[in-house]
């Protein structure tokens, strides 16, 4: 069964005929292209599809595209500028060499955006614990928490 | 001059943006998707697969069983091929098997219009099997009651291989000597790359397309092309951005399967992309090993003979198979240098548990578990400071092997442990840790490694470089040689503008391989490619630069060795005038109405060397002895990996085989149920891997030496950094308690259940 849904996603009002088992995630992909929401286990365990709905952070693998109705959706597309220049935490994991495969990347900076935009000064093991829902493999973490502890 | 700098990732922006293309995002049109009917059982035959129910769901198009696969077996491990068929990969699985040798096994997949269709469809499919008794650990498969689960192995054993230097019963009989014996155990883990594995296939003009999340593209062409017996120019691989690889992507698991689906379907493109649970249970893990080690040695701690006897634990098909263990026993006898002789005996043996693989430093991370524990233990017993122990004992600078001919050119092992000692105020804190009573106690302890650079000498070793020409003076890079993460294409641009003299941003790397016009190489394992690789880089760009400059001297006449390139202009040696830019001699070569050529260099190097790479760990740990929580006060790698050639990404690089060090040691292991064989924790919940709350702060160190036979004087670093971790924190925990844990992970359970038996608790 097939539902349309209205939200806004990255500030663009959008209409998507989305089957009704289908999650945000999927619809993100499939029907929208957006290729920064990346699938690491489909079970909400890794985080790497990590989406902003209305400000707070949510794995958008176990989020059902029909509750995104009305929604506001954020994601690592929305983040840049008109020109393409990347927002602060986005050139930070560049400077900070917090990147290698890139896969659980964009999710991670969405849950950083939500740290940043809160105007909260988190200290290192708080951003830990805020961030932990998310899996690297490569990092060790290590590089991230500075980019993100430098982008604050 | 770019070598040595810390340039930022050339894949940084397109990574932070989710522009950074991966398998999952080259298609956009319409695809089929395939799913894989695994076994229920992990051993036994499949007697009867009854698909006409699933069939006729409608939105099904094909369903492929293992009673109609090709009947070819081949070999998955990514190995260079050989010619020697002595030395050709074990080949002993269809792409879908009636012989069912784990819980998990590809016995059929189904392709359908949509992911929800395929799995009802699979849920349809109806199986009968004769089942065996599964057998999960080394002693059961080997036991008489065990079934054989490969025709050509007997009692279940794949390989079976043995040395002896001198003579160790004869060494052994020397007067005065100490003797240590122990038992080593280390479990199976997963390599936990955030990417699945996922493949498209389709048809283009009679051949055969595969994108796929790949290390080893040119290999994965091969190897496609054996199991479906069709020329291997008939296929075509691509491999884009992968989602991280770590040795699970070294083997060709998934997509013969898919390239042999779309043949069902017309050629039209199907979609194979495993879930977690299915890479967790059907790709492959490390390899669980049991060591037994002897060792005599005198009472000022000099070894004077060791012995090693392995078992690893292959699971169900041979994959990589006893290269593992063969390596362990070989890194073994590099690491220290005994007196009079050296014995080893190890054997690799089938059971009915997930496929062991390559995985970062192949086998390595297993043998320095045992090694080091080995030594730990050495050291206490005679009363001797660990490290002198192992200074005294360890590789020094010339030493040759005397089973491979490799040389030790450079070697920063001493002074490595020299940085970590001062870090860590080694001596004070050793003295300070004695004799601590309470519950909660602390304890510092370290482990060393030697790693090789690459496989030579027992396989090939080749790669291909190609360098072409822009009109602006700028130029494409193209190697086969892939990226996965470890910044390949970063270093890669660094070391053709450092050799050409180009700046950084003048040099575009290609970063996606495709066999059809990427140059060969074997591709991303062995910490290889900026050395392998990076010779025929040097060798490339030495012949580009060459033509550049003759190409400017028919332009500007002076001889061409009184000519350079310096950061992209064309100078002369002496003074460093500029002549001209590259530019404009490219624009002159592009255009001439005389003389017109398109620059370009293209060249095959073959490595026949080996560098060891070395390095060590320091820990120091807090034991909370009532519930056997281990807390990792700090840690830190210091390697000796050569020249450095961008030290930022070389110390994440370091980052990220700690943490893997820090699971493997501590947290993780893939649970098998020992009655049926089934996969117990097979997902992200069940199966630990470091969260940033476990992590500690990871502190990298670095000693420089030149390693003459690298092309920038590096050698291997991609594996080593997950190499020593483990045993530097078992060591730590002894140091702590006087416990000595011999079997990895160290969790909880196994502290408290030791602390419990020893009085502490």
């Amino acid at each position: 069964m097939t539902k349309q849904i209205k939200c806004t996603v990255n500030g663009n009002l959008v209409e998507v005929f989305v089957d009704v088992r289908e999650s945000l995630a999927d619809m993100l992909r499939n029907k929208l292209y957006l290729t920064s929401i990346k699938k690491g286990c489909e079970v909400g365990e890794c985080g790497a599809c990590t989406v902003l709905i209305d400000g707070t952070s949510f794995d958008s693998c176990i989020f059902l595209a029909i509750w995104a109705e009305g929604k506001e959706i954020r994601t690592v597309e929305g983040l840049l500028g008109p020109n393409g220049e990347l927002s602060t935490v986005q050139q930070a994991f560049i400077d900070e060499a917090a990147i290698q495969c890139g896969f659980c990347t964009p999710g991670i900076i969405m849950s950083a955006t939500e740290i940043i935009e809160s105007g909260t000064k988190p200290t290192r093991n708080e951003l830990r614990r805020l961030l932990s829902g998310h899996l690297c493999r490569c990092t060790g973490y290590q590089n991230i928490i500075n980019a993100v502890e430098k982008s604050l | 001059m770019s070598i040595g700098k810390s340039v930022k990732r050339v894949d940084g922006y397109e990574k932070v943006t989710g522009r950074a293309r991966y398998t999952d995002d080259f298609f956009e049109g319409k695809f089929l998707i395939a799913k894989v009917l695994h076994s229920t059982v992990a051993n036994g035959w499949v007697k009867s697969i009854d698909t006409s129910v699933a069939e006729k769901l409608p939105g099904v198009v094909k369903i492929a069983t293992c009673m109609d696969v090709p009947d070819i077996e081949f070999p998955t491990a990514g190995h260079p091929w050989s010619t020697d068929p002595n030395h050709q990969d074990v080949a002993d699985r269809k792409m879908l098997n009636r012989r069912v040798r784990l819980y998990g096994d590809d016995i059929a997949a189904v392709i359908a219009e949509d992911e929800v269709i395929a799995k009802r469809a699979l849920a349809l499919i109806k199986v009968e099997y004769e089942e065996y008794k599964p057998f999960v650990t080394v002693e059961e498969a080997m036991s008489d009651d065990a079934t054989q689960l490969h025709e050509a192995f007997p009692k279940n054993i794949l390989k079976h291989t043995a040395y002896e230097l001198g003579n160790f019963e004869e060494a052994c009989k020397e007067e005065g000597l100490k003797f240590f014996e122990g038992k080593y155990e280390t479990q199976t883990v997963q390599h936990c790359h955030i990417e699945n594995p996922i493949s498209y296939a389709y048809m283009e003009k009679g051949r055969i397309v595969v994108v796929s999340s790949t290390q080893i593209p040119h290999i994965c062409r091969r190897v496609i092309g054996q199991a479906l017996g069709l020329p291997w120019g008939k296929i075509r691989v691509i491999k884009p951005y992968i989602g991280g690889g770590f040795g699970n992507k070294q083997e060709v698991l998934y997509e013969p399967l898919n390239a042999y689906l779309t043949t069902l379907v017309g050629g039209r493109c199907v979609k194979l992309e495993l879930s977690r649970e299915e890479t967790f249970v059907s790709t492959r893990v490390r390899h669980a090993m049991t060591f037994y080690l002897k060792t005599a040695v005198r009472a000022d701690g000099r070894l004077v003979a060791r012995k090693i006897e392995g078992y690893s634990n292959q699971g169900g098909y041979a994959s990589h198979g006893h290269a593992l263990i063969a390596n362990s026993t070989n890194g073994f006898r590099h690491l220290y240098q005994e007196e009079k002789a050296l014995k080893s005996d190890v054997y690799t043996v089938f059971t009915n548990i997930s496929s062991g693989g390559a995985m970062r430093a192949y086998g390595i991370p297993q043998m320095i578990f045992a090694c080091e524990s080995h030594m730990e233990d050495i050291a206490n017993g005679l009363k001797i400071d660990p490290i002198e122990l192992r200074k005294k004992n360890m590789m020094k600078l010339g030493y040759i092997d005397p089973l491979s001919g490799i040389e030790c050119h450079s070697n920063g092992l001493a002074e490595c442990i020299e940085k970590g000692k001062v870090a860590f105020a080694w001596d004070e804190k050793r003295a300070a840790f004695v004799n601590q009573t309470g519950p909660i106690r602390k304890g510092i302890g370290m482990a060393i490694f030697s790693y090789k650079t690459g496989v030579y000498p027992v396989s090939l070793e080749t790669a291909a470089c190609r360098i072409v020409l822009n009109q602006d003076g700028s130029v494409q890079l193209q190697l086969g040689a892939t990226e996965i993460g470890q910044g390949a294409d970063t270093v890669f641009t660094q070391m053709a503008a450092e050799i050409i003299g180009l700046q950084v941003e003048d040099v575009h790397i290609i970063s996606t391989q495709d066999t059809d016009i990427t140059p060969f190489d074997t591709g991303a394992y062995a910490s290889r490619q900026s050395y392998v690789s990076g010779m025929a880089l040097r060798k490339t760009a030495e012949e580009f630069k060459g033509k550049i400059l003759a190409y400017a001297h028919e332009m500007y006449k002076h001889p061409i060795y009184m000519m350079d390139i310096v950061a992209g202009n064309i100078v002369k040696k002496e003074t460093g005038k500029i002549i001209a830019t590259v530019g404009n001699v490219a624009e002159e070569a592009f255009y001439s109405l005389t003389h017109s050529v398109h620059i370009t260099a293209e060249a095959t190097n073959q490595c026949k060397s080996n560098a060891f790479s070395f390095g060590a760990c320091f820990a120091e740990v807090e034991v909370d002895i009532p519930v056997g929580k281990v807390k990792v006060l700090r840690i830190m790698n210091i390697h000796d990996s050569g020249i450095i050639l961008n030290p930022q990404l070389a110390e994440a690089q370091v980052h990220g085989g700690m943490s893997m060090a820090l699971g493997f040691g501590l947290s993780e292991q893939l649970l098998f149920d020992s009655k049926t064989g089934k996969p117990l924790n097979d997902n992200f919940l069940d199966y630990k891997i470091p969260t940033m709350l476990d992590t500690p702060e990871l502190e990298a160190g670095f000693v420089e030496t030149f390693e003459v036979t690298g092309p920038f004087g590096n050698k291997s670093l991609g594996e080593p950094p997950t190499i020593p971790a483990a045993p530097a924190l078992r060591n730590a925990i002894f140091n702590a308690t006087g416990i000595a844990i011999n079997k990895s992970p160290i969790m909880p359970e196994q502290l408290v259940s030791k602390f419990k038996e020893n009085g502490l608790i």
